[in-house]
């Protein structure tokens, strides 16, 4: 059997979240009635000029710092021509020769904490098309401007990830950084970032690269495995049966699972690039570049090299905890509200990610804010409460049942009992009331005791309603059984 | 009235002689009864320009009048007037209602000047001669059987024939300053980016500009102030002041350096235009100028290069005419490709898609490099000429055109008709501004002398071109048909 190797590279298109759009000072907003966020510039009328929105340069700008990308001070815009009902004035206004970004790289994090770096090829400026409705408009076409217009930067990789968990986490990483610097908000439900999928496979070991198929409409982070796993197999089945990959655009259709050729090379659009006339050159002194770097935030793998250097965090944490700008912040609030970076650390991602995930919430959504959480875990450390009670401490939270932790420990009396002369009694009690357990504890080898007085630590815990500290328990429950 | 200049029917407005409502009504009246004739408006918009007169004549009586309220003047069909057809000369565009005004439109409105309608052009501003209107051919006024040169050859005629004492051109290789000549009228085609583009439909966006086109240089000064400026909505307008132009028409030519390129004096040169010429040389002499022979090396390559770049940037500027949201759709379109194929066919002229085609050859993967970005260099060298020849002199002279008006229908070839645009379209490469003023006559047919100066030098040219008009009476000679009381 033959290895393969697969190769891949992904052109991402983010949405800016500018509030007006590229070049016209129509709304960008998500979901108006259909044309009523296009004006004369977004129709295309005849006479008018597109102004470009400083804006989107800036956020662009802003992207090409944070992957330590060259920014070159001249871009220019082009004019990519093609007929489309969709695409007002015939041509979409893009930058083929001089991109805003330069080349760059952005660091991924793999299932197993590694990092890899992922060379991106550079980034430009384009304008949205509008919207096609083919729905309800009895055989007709619907066309829609409202996103006509509205500004995209598309990210375009080096081939260089290796497999479609790689390709996933790259798109995560993307994902991670243009929400960082909060230059779009990645809803990509709505279509905020968009992706296209190059993939090629080739013999391990060898060096010159396949022939690649591009896969359309790869629109979610699952998607882009599910189109890579079909792709690699349907061009590794061809191979091995004789066939060869053809270059050719294709579709993917989540309904199916599958991809589907649009068209071959031959069938290619000729785009007739060539520079708009109607733009000048953007040109990107050096004072407003360094002013735009001052602005940054941490960004997600300055992030991830902090928890774990100076948190102490592991790897597998640090990065997920560095995985979005919200989750980041939310760990952070809990850790300053609480002291203890690794406790903060186990609780976001222990009993608050799976409460999350159980009823499918983002942290932004979470019931139980940082600061209540940061007091909970407080109150584990200081040994108000037991871990057992914590979990009920968050369970009413969560449930909104108290404002904060301090409250519902008071409410429901979950205070941890830590006297030690109640605690005795409480033993006492449990040791009188079980004299075949005693006996036979009493009876075995000393090696075989550890497990056994588990038992008797419940029977304690049960009398206690939870509140005793377990360690307590058990230090004076085996003084007492061991003594006889 | 109707044969006076702007600047003297504003003197005669401020003096109460006359009201703008009066000259309104006489204006539409000559209108009405000539342009049968001439056919050089499209639309004439009767009902606004007399609502505008009166507020124009409301606001002098409250004495809120400017230089330029109440003053008629008229729009070549290019410029996007809200809520009035705006055609472009095509069939593509007869059912287009501008929903909005261009930055020229908006400027002149709030400068209280009253439109009378819309003239006639060669179909998206694409042709030298007027034939290629959808709308018909516009006559020459001072001879029915000539062209009154294109593509603003209605706006040329329009003034020629005293239906309007001044209109807006446009001028993309020639399209005011040869029509002007034709018509015995001056024209002005500013610096690139002096005036605002928004909402002038684009034929060629690097190289189009909007001028005045008047009896007098004194009244394209008048003009040009009112319509020059920096617009937010263009970014390739000049962020630059807009000097006083009348101010700067009383300065001396004594000591002025005019250089004549020896290439605008070869062949191809009509006899008579070139005496014309060189007869105004020599009153410029008699006004205290010196003359030198200078050399434009690449005048040659000016043609061939403007028509790989006008025509590659209409093949996309024209692309939005498409029959999907407005402007002319096909009846019952079988599918997408039928609607667009049909639509554009039965909606543009042949000239258009003649450069449609060539547009859309020149940028193919293939040919770009040799086409356009070549000829993007040439463009480059053509800049170059002038600007080495402006540090040897102050402005330029030559003929505006190889030849008077032609005849209609004479000139079938189109290659032939790229070529009567040999002395103007280097000038819009090269950005610089040019005028063409009244030089003599061929017969009946008049001959223009067009002046060239450095990039926003339009106060010299404009003060050169007054100067002659001082010393001679070609720009007040008048066509017999504006003379018939009709």
């Amino acid at each position: 059997m033959m290895q393969w190797e697969t190769v891949i590279g992904l052109e991402v298109h983010v949405q800016l979240a500018t509030k007006s759009k590229i070049f016209s000072g129509a709304s960008t907003a998500f979901g108006a009635e259909p044309n009523s966020q296009a004006c004369a510039v977004d129709l295309g009328l005849p006479g008018v000029l597109p102004v470009l929105n400083e804006a989107a340069v800036a956020m662009a700008v802003k992207f090409g710092l944070g992957i330590n990308a060259e920014i070159p001070e001249v871009s220019v815009f082009d004019r990519k021509n093609y007929f489309y009902p969709d695409l007002p004035k015939g041509y979409q206004t893009s930058q083929m020769y001089h991109p805003i970004v330069g080349a760059g790289e952005v660091e991924i994090s793999l299932d197993d904490g590694a990092t890899k770096r992922i060379r991106v090829h550079h980034a430009h400026l384009e304008e949205d098309a509008g919207k096609s409705l083919h729905e309800d408009y009895h055989g007709m076409t619907g066309i829609d401007l409202n996103r006509a217009g509205t500004p995209l930067l598309e990210i375009v990789s080096e081939p260089d990830m290796r497999s479609a968990k790689e390709a996933a986490a790259y798109l995560k990483a993307i994902h991670a950084i243009v929400t960082y610097l909060g230059i779009s908000d990645g809803n990509m439900a709505e279509g905020s970032m968009r992706c296209d999928v190059n993939v090629s496979v080739r013999p391990k070991g060898q060096e010159a690269f396949g022939t690649r198929a591009e896969v359309k409409n790869v629109n979610s982070f699952r998607f882009v495995e599910r189109a890579i796993a079909y792709e690699v197999e349907r061009q590794i089945e061809l191979i091995e049966d004789g066939g060869t990959v053809v270059q050719e655009t294709r579709l993917f259709d989540p309904e199916a699972d599958e991809t589907r050729s649009m068209r071959t090379k031959e069938e290619a659009n000729d785009y007739r690039y060539f520079p708009c006339p109607d733009l000048l050159p953007v040109v990107l002194d050096r004072a407003y570049v360094d002013h735009l770097r001052s602005t940054l935030p941490e960004l997600p793998a300055e992030k991830r090299a902090r928890f774990e250097g100076e948190l102490g965090l592991s790897a597998y944490d640090a990065s997920v905890l560095a995985s979005s700008r919200a989750m980041a912040e939310y760990f952070e609030a809990v850790k300053d509200a609480c002291g203890d970076a690794k406790q903060a650390a186990n609780w976001v991602q222990g009993e608050l990610s799976g409460a999350l995930n159980r009823e499918s919430l983002s942290i932004e959504q979470s019931p139980v804010s940082a600061k209540q959480l940061g007091e909970l875990i407080t109150r584990v450390l200081d040994d108000t409460i037991n871990g057992k009670a914590a979990k009920q401490v968050f369970q009413a939270l969560w449930n909104g049942e108290g404002d904060s932790a301090d409250a519902i420990i008071d409410a429901k009396g979950l205070k941890q009992v830590t006297d030690s002369g109640a605690i005795e009694a409480m033993i006492d009690q449990v040791i009188a009331d079980s004299p075949v357990q005693v006996a036979q504890y009493r009876d075995a080898e000393p090696d075989k005791r550890g497990k056994m007085i588990g038992y008797f630590v419940g029977q304690v815990m049960k009398a206690s309603r939870g509140t005793a500290n377990p360690q307590q328990v058990n230090a004076l429950l085996k003084e007492k059984l061991d003594q006889a | 009235m109707h044969d006076k200049t702007l600047t003297q029917l504003a003197r005669a407005l401020a003096d109460g002689e006359t009201s703008s409502r009066e000259l309104t009504e006489t204006l539409l009246g000559r209108i009405d009864r000539l342009d049968g004739r001439l056919n050089s408006f499209i639309s004439v918009t009767h009902e606004q320009a007399l609502a505008a007169a009166d507020a124009a004549d409301a606001l002098r009586a409250k004495g809120q009048a400017g230089p330029l309220t109440g003053l008629p003047l008229a729009l070549k069909d290019i410029f996007c007037t809200n809520g009035v057809k705006t055609s472009c000369g095509s069939k593509m565009l007869d059912n287009f209602i501008a929903p909005y005004d261009a930055t020229v439109v908006e400027k002149l409105n709030a400068a209280g000047t009253v439109s009378l309608g819309k003239t006639n052009m060669d179909e998206f501003a694409m042709g030298s001669s007027n034939e290629n209107s959808h709308y018909g051919p516009v006559k020459n006024p001072w001879d029915l059987n000539a062209v009154p040169g294109g593509s603003s050859g209605g706006s040329a005629a329009a003034v020629a024939a005293g239906l309007v004492p001044a209109a807006m051109g446009t001028d993309t290789g020639g399209s005011i300053r040869q029509p002007a000549a034709f018509c015995g009228i001056t024209g002005l085609k500013p610096t690139y980016g002096r005036v605002s583009r928004y909402g002038i439909i684009a034929y060629a966006s690097s190289l189009d500009q909007a001028g005045p086109m008047a009896r007098s240089a004194e009244d394209c000064a008048l003009l040009l102030g009112t319509i020059a400026g920096h617009d937010l909505r263009d970014s390739t307008s000049v962020a630059r002041g807009v000097p006083d132009y009348t101010a700067e028409l009383g300065e001396s030519l004594s000591g002025l350096k005019i250089g004549l390129p020896k290439e605008y004096f070869g062949d191809g040169l009509a006899p008579e235009v070139e005496q014309a010429v060189r007869e105004a040389i020599k009153v410029y002499e008699s006004l205290g100028a010196s003359v030198h022979e200078v050399s434009l090396p690449h005048t040659h390559y000016a043609i061939p290069a403007y028509y790989v770049i006008a025509p590659a940037e209409a093949s996309s500027n024209l692309s939005r005419y498409d029959g999907v949201r407005f402007g002319h759709r096909c009846d019952a379109p079988s599918d997408l490709i039928d609607l667009y194929k049909r639509s554009r066919d039965e909606g543009f002229g042949e000239e258009v898609k003649r450069r449609i085609l060539i547009g859309t050859h020149t940028l193919s993967e293939g040919f770009f490099d040799a086409y356009y970005t070549k000829a993007q260099q040439v463009r480059r060298l053509i800049r170059q000429d002038f600007i080495d020849a402006f540090e040897e002199v102050d402005v330029l002279m030559g003929p505006a055109s190889p030849t008077p008006a032609f005849d209609l229908g004479a000139n079938k070839d189109p290659v032939s008709m790229y070529l009567q645009d040999i002395y103007t379209i280097a000038v819009n490469l090269a950005g610089i501004p040019g005028i063409s003023v009244p030089a003599g006559f061929a017969g009946q047919r008049p001959i223009g002398l067009q002046i060239l100066g450095p990039h926003f030098a339009e106060s010299q040219l404009l003060n050169v071109a007054h100067q002659f008009q001082q010393a001679t009476d070609w720009h007040q000679r008048r066509p017999a048909l504006a003379e018939e009381s009709a």
